[in-house]
């Protein structure tokens, strides 16, 4: 199998199923006294992004147009509409990260990911994403990857850090 | 425990009766260990100390000291030495502590009474040791109301809030006052909102409760999205219920029964804290129906953000609240008379709510008696970027920012000169070393052309480069603005455009005064606040910084040798040792030398990038 049809079955295989969303849909109580952006927080924790299913069928339940369902969703920063990476590094543009160096932090994360900001991985690995300001400034420069603060960091500290997950991701490819 | 956790307090005796069990069960407490994990200290680990000293508490028997005397507490302020841990006997404070120093700590300290000299905090000048927080420079002009605990209670033990006093005040307010003589006593203080604009807090309240409209709804703003700002993450983190307390107040002088709270999603030990702290407080009886028995019934929601900045403004985060984008309306109409749900809503910030319980408890006129003229108490601020001890800082208003950034703050880091102070987040401005001796309020920070804001407080150094921390804040507001009104969304992108002109080197004749002009377009035209003061960052350096926008223009120089291209690089034949190593990293080839002979740049091949001065070990490439 090739690399990239193999890529495209990983991202099928990350969709859930009409019938996954309707069980957590009807679980979660959803109805049109819901809180819509509660609900779609609440879909992207269960599913990891937000799946069309889903708001086709949030849609249908609490009667509110899909299409304002999908200006809210492209409204805030933090709802995607596709499949997100395995890992998530989270880079802080915030000022006291970037009067103390940040912008060097954030690209040597996009040069070792080979990614911009906002994107995802092929191999649905990594993605990478800038935040306005992780409120950890005593840190800074502050990296979060997976929820875990990596604070005054370096270009070289950080390429360390991923390079480690890279290579404990190969042996956990390598255990299958 | 358990047979406290069933108990609901039908009346403030019953909260009286309860903390004097709890102070009697917990204290004297001979022997503790306080481990700090607000978000600082918990990246460094602390979490895993916290640990480490239950199980040697555990081991240890119970006899000498209890289990639950290991307790994690919220931020202590002092950031940069984290983690921080302090221990009873002797309220001694451990900076930097790790894992492998909990068994000496426990043994020496814990048990033995002694202090571990080496984990003491070290003045970097005098050498001296501080043993208690009280020795610590950062700590002694500091004045905490609003972190007065945190540091010393567990911010998910309601019994620990309790302990401390926590809801005596709101037990005053419900038994003992009326919601008008809340009211005088919240007018009577002085406070002004800490989110930002400075509006009296007492005005606002009675806006709202004397406006027409039922069910009327009280709003906290954890939004905290300024950045260089975490004020408010500290106080939801380390000690929630300080927050909930002044939302049932405040809620009870309006005359509201329903509050929110909303957080941003990148805070989600807040969310979590706040979350178990209004549990508790449910189940004690101090949120929901007839509260302490008085009647008075209110509860609160929490509400997580979705990652838009724009969301802290209070019309944006309505929207949010009612599910939909997060975009500000026109504010002629006041929030207080038509605000969420078009009902009268009064919204407050995280840091104003937590003194409303201070202010019950000791008056109005005590809190009035602290500060300047006209602003009153004390202000919360985030001190980092180019400082020695970053950190979380409370402070009377009035001090002056020299007292702030080399008194508590322990100057600029790396010995470099101080440049300039960054306050008011992206609507502030920054100010220059001449103006370091000026008080610290509401109105003095607005006439120098910067304002309080949140209480970002971001110092720079000589390395900054004023035109560019401008085009970071523009391009920041840029990226956040939503999009709604056209000032704000074109207005940003056109000054954003020719900052990105003059930094490249290719700005022209005419334009700062092409910025200034646009700036006075968006202060009269734009929507919301995030418009209206999105040019502050710009006009505040060219008041203070013009020379520098001159030499970006005229000279095509960078004067703190930051924007690319505006300076060059060479290398200082005296500190070459001839490694090698810049030459070969140049991707330009640009570099020539031999063995044993100082290498040069030839400045006609260099493309600027960089790549020497990163690499080079033992900095003798220059920026010239």
């Amino acid at each position: 199998m090739s690399e990239q049809a193999s890529n495209l079955d990983k991202l099928a295989s990350l969709q859930p199923t009409e019938a996954e969303v309707t069980a957590f849909l009807d679980a979660s109580r959803v109805s049109p006294e819901s809180n819509l952006i509660g609900v779609l927080q609440a879909v992207q924790e269960r599913f990891g992004f937000l799946p069309a299913a889903a708001l086709r069928q949030a849609s249908r339940r609490m009667r509110i147009p899909l299409s304002r369902i999908y200006g809210v969703v492209s409204f805030y920063a933090q709802f995607y509409t596709e499949p997100h990476g395995r890992h998530t590094v989270r880079c802080c543009r915030g000022t006291a990260c970037h009067v103390r160096g940040g912008k060097k932090v954030i690209q040597a994360v996009g040069d070792a990911l080979n990614l911009d900001d906002g994107e995802t991985s092929e191999d649905m690995m990594f993605s990478f994403e800038t935040v306005a300001c992780l409120g950890a400034c005593a840190l800074s420069p502050v990296v979060v990857i997976d929820g875990a603060y990596y604070g005054k960091v370096t270009p070289r500290r950080i390429q360390t850090v991923l390079s480690r997950i890279i290579a404990d991701e190969s042996k956990r490819e390598d255990g299958k | 425990m358990t047979v406290a956790a069933t108990n609901r307090f039908g009346s403030p005796a019953d909260l009286e009766q309860a903390r004097e069990e709890i102070r009697r069960r917990t204290r004297p407490a001979a022997r503790s260990v306080r481990v700090c994990i607000g978000t600082g200290c918990a990246a460094k680990g602390s979490r895993r100390l916290y640990d480490l000293f239950r199980q040697a508490a555990h081991e240890a028997g119970g006899g000498l000291i209890a289990v639950e005397a290991v307790k994690c507490v919220g931020c202590h302020g002092l950031c940069e030495r984290g983690p921080i841990v302090v221990v009873q006997p002797g309220d001694v404070l451990y900076q930097q502590v790790e894992e492998p120093d909990v068994p000496e700590v426990f043994r020496e300290t814990v048990v033995g009474g002694r202090v571990v000299e080496r984990l003491l905090y070290q003045d970097p000048a005098t050498k001296a040791r501080a043993r208690t927080a009280a020795e610590i420079p950062f700590y002694k002009a500091q004045q905490r109301i609003v972190l007065a605990h945190n540091g010393e209670i567990d911010p998910r033990s309601i019994d620990d809030y309790i302990a401390f006093g926590g809801y005596s005040a709101l037990a005053k307010a419900l038994s003992a006052m009326t919601p008008e003589q809340v009211l005088e006593e919240v007018e009577k203080s002085g406070l002004r909102g800490r989110g930002g604009g400075g509006f009296p807090t007492g005005r606002k309240w009675r806006s709202c409760r004397e406006a027409h409209g039922q069910p009327k709804y009280v709003i906290c703003n954890g939004d905290e999205g300024d950045p260089g700002a975490f004020m408010d993450r500290s106080v939801m983190e380390g000690n929630p219920h300080s927050v909930i307390e002044g939302m049932i107040i405040g809620a009870y002088a309006i005359g509201s029964s329903q509050g929110y709270i909303y957080v941003r999603n990148e805070y989600p030990l807040a969310v979590e804290h706040l979350r178990e702290a209004i549990g508790q407080a449910r189940e004690r009886g101090l949120l929901g129906r007839d509260i302490l028995g008085s009647g008075f019934d209110f509860d609160i929601r929490i509400n997580r953000g979705g990652g838009a900045f724009v969301c802290g403004e209070s019309t944006a985060l309505m929207a949010s609240l009612e599910g939909r984008p997060g975009e500000p309306r026109a504010k002629y109409v006041h929030t207080v008379e038509h605000g969420l749900w078009d009902k009268p809503t009064n919204l407050n910030n995280v840091e104003t709510w937590a003194n409303v319980p201070a202010i019950i408890n000791r008056g109005g006129d005590w809190l009035a008696s602290i500060g300047t003229a006209k602003s009153k108490g004390t202000k919360v601020f985030s001190l980092v970027g180019n400082v020695v001890n970053t950190g979380l800082i409370e402070v009377p208003m009035g001090i002056t920012l020299r007292q702030i950034i080399f008194g508590i703050g322990g100057g600029v880091e790396d010995g470099k000169a101080f440049k300039a102070v960054q306050t008011g987040g992206p609507s502030g401005g920054c100010i220059p070393a001449r103006f370091l001796d000026t008080p610290v309020d509401f109105d003095e920070l607005t006439r120098l052309g910067s304002m309080m804001g949140s209480g970002g407080m971001i110092v720079m150094d000589e390395d900054t480069c004023m035109v560019n921390v401008a085009r970071y804040f523009l391009n920041f507001l840029r990226e956040e603005s939503c999009g709604k009104c056209t000032p704000c969304r074109e207005g940003l992108a056109q000054m954003l455009h020719v900052l990105d002109r003059i930094t490249h080197g290719k700005g022209e004749a005419g334009d700062v005064e092409r910025l200034e002009e646009m700036a006075d377009l968006l202060a009269g035209t734009a929507l919301c606040a995030l418009g209206k003061t999105a040019a502050n960052p710009v006009l505040s350096t060219v008041r203070h910084f013009r020379d520098e926008y001159d030499a970006h223009i005229v000279d095509r120089r960078c004067p703190a040798k930051e924007c690319r291209g505006l300076f060059r690089y060479a290398i200082e034949a005296e500190k070459c040792k001839a490694c090698g190593i810049c030459k070969k990293n140049c991707p330009a080839d640009a570099i020539t030398g031999a063995k044993k002979v100082a290498h040069v740049i030839d400045q006609a091949k260099c493309t600027l990038c960089g790549t020497c001065f990163d690499k080079c070990p033992f900095d003798a490439i220059l920026k010239v």
